[in-house]
């Protein structure tokens, strides 16, 4: 693997814990004036420990899905000893690149189903991990400004609906009464013609997610092993007898590949080619003003979605990089356009200052779904093939992986996931739902 | 922002043009089985490495051509006519 491709971790999430005791600290208010009169030192969220020789479950990527996928399969099946290896940090990739939408209003059923789980789980998992999430359902708003649009938010409504997903189409008079600040006029090059609203979307802080799981997982025994690259898997015959790590060699019988943007190598250590493509997905957000925007704003025409941060900056991400790269470099390109389109809708932000822009890498499949499951190699299961819609799944897939892992069966609710989709014709085409840059 | 340099029209903006993917061989349309089709079709290798690519110069030349790219560091060493278009040329006489 290229060496270019490491993310620079960060030195303060790597240092060494003090010990390895239990926690005794419960987050809570009680616990937050305790530490604020006696100043004393939080207690590290996760531990840091020497790499065993074997392992039953080895997680490949530290970010939400892997992270998840241990917090579950510890908490639902009581299988503990399992390590998650990362390269970089904890939440260093995609997980910490995303811009925390959360939604469920997808096109096809076997995606709303999938997605709405997700919806219901970031629900209750600020209670769940006794980390505050800060899940706010603002309402999320996908603007069409055109009729052939317009018919694609008229059929995902009526899906979602089937599903029983709070899900309409409203015209440019009640968009303007929940986002005041945008330019319903016909006026504009592009007029606004109508949206699919969908209350319960929103966003969440995504680093609390990471840090969230990473502590749950690690209070009920899973290791988190950060700066641990993992270099080959070793196989016999067709099955996975261990992993090859920067540390030390690992046995085990399974390794989960949740790896992202980075899929194909790992993939390509057990010789599997999938349908991925690594493309970069820019985002970018203002500096902080008092709060205005009171929904997610999403146009896939203008190739951009906006939402404003508890703190009062707006988060903007835009569709992937027109070309396949491993690089995370910003463009200029992309603000550029960006804030072309932007101001095509809220006109009156043209004032606001850009702080800092990222790109974060998207592993793309043909039909937008991911790819999860058993692969022809025995032990050898992925989760990959997130393209720009990982963070949403985090938690329902981490929950159907470790069923998957755990009883060794494919859950109904990724059945339709798998990678022999490919050879067998059942694509599962949600481009119309996923993507903006359509 | 990346620049790409196109056999006819020179060094351009990578913004004109389309990237169409990895180069790889069509299997021939008699005898291919479905599973070859489709492996053509939907797998790639995603290298983090030197690869070879087609590229399409949509608002320039509108012509396709080959470049070898680095995919961590965007940096393209070769940029030449596609085989196809090399070919065409041989047979027309021209260099």
């Amino acid at each position: 693997m290229d060496k270019s491709v490491n993310i620079n971790a960060t030195p303060t999430s790597t240092r060494p814990g003090k010990s390895t005791a239990k926690y005794p600290t419960k987050y809570s208010a009680f616990s937050l004036i305790r530490h604020g009169i006696t100043k004393n030192d939080w207690p590290r969220a996760w531990r840091q420990h020497e790499l065993k020789k074997s392992y039953d479950v080895v997680i490949v990527g530290a970010g939400i899905h892997g992270l998840a996928t241990a917090y579950y399969l510890a908490t639902n099946y009581g299988i503990t000893n399992v390590a998650i290896l990362d390269k970089g940090y904890v939440g260093g990739g995609g997980s910490g690149r995303n811009t925390s939408i959360v939604r469920s209003n997808y096109l096809t059923p076997e995606g709303v189903r999938f997605y709405d789980r997700s919806v219901h789980l970031y629900q209750d998992l600020s209670a769940d991990l006794n980390f505050n999430i800060m899940f706010s359902q603002m309402g999320h708003l996908t603007l069409a400004h055109n009729d052939s649009s317009l018919r694609t938010m008229r059929w995902r409504a009526e899906v979602n609906k089937i599903e029983g997903i709070d899900s309409e189409v409203i015209g440019p008079d009640e968009i303007k009464k929940i986002v005041p600040y945008m330019d319903t006029s016909d006026r504009t090059r592009y007029p606004i013609l109508g949206a699919l609203f969908h209350p319960p979307g929103g966003t969440v802080r995504h680093d609390a997610v990471n840090w969230g799981y990473a502590r749950g997982a690690d209070l009920r025994g899973c290791e988190i092993h950060q700066n641990t690259e993992v270099l080959s898997i070793n196989t016999s015959g067709d099955e996975v007898t261990g992993v090859n790590t920067s540390r030390g060699l690992i046995s085990t019988k399974i390794v989960v590949n949740c790896t992202a943007g980075w899929a194909s190598l790992i993939n390509a250590m057990v010789g599997l080619k999938m349908p991925l493509v690594t493309h970069p997905l820019q985002a970018a957000v203002t500096e902080p003003v008092k709060k205005f925007l009171n929904a997610v704003v999403v146009s896939g025409s203008l190739h951009v979605y906006v939402s404003q941060t508890d703190r009062g900056e707006l988060v903007f991400g835009a569709s992937t990089d027109p070309y396949a790269s491993y690089s995370m470099r910003g463009s200029l390109e992309f603000t550029e356009e960006l804030a072309g389109h932007v101001l095509e809708l809220m006109p009156s932000i043209s004032k606001m200052r850009v702080l800092r822009q990222w790109a974060g890498l998207c592993d793309m499949t043909p039909d937008f779904s991911p790819i999860m499951g058993f692969t022809p190699v025995k032990g050898f299961v992925v989760d990959v093939g997130w393209g720009t819609y990982g963070f949403k799944a985090g938690p329902v897939s981490g929950e159907a992986m470790a069923q998957l892992i755990a009883t060794q069966k494919v859950p109904q609710i990724i059945s339709t996931f798998d990678f022999a989709r490919f050879t067998e014709g059942r694509l599962v085409g949600e481009k119309g739902a996923a993507a903006v840059g359509h | 922002m990346i620049t790409v340099p196109c056999p006819w029209c020179g060094e351009r903006n990578s913004m004109e043009f389309r990237a169409v993917g990895e180069s790889k061989k069509r299997p021939d349309v008699n005898t291919a089985s479905p599973e070859e089709w489709r492996t053509y079709l939907y797998t790639k290798t995603n290298l983090a490495d030197w690869v070879t690519e087609t590229w399409y110069h949509r608002a320039g030349c509108r012509r396709y051509l080959a470049i070898e790219r680095h995919t961590v560091t965007n940096v393209i060493r070769v940029s030449r006519k596609p085989a196809a278009q090399v070919r065409l040329d041989e047979s027309r006489g021209q260099k």
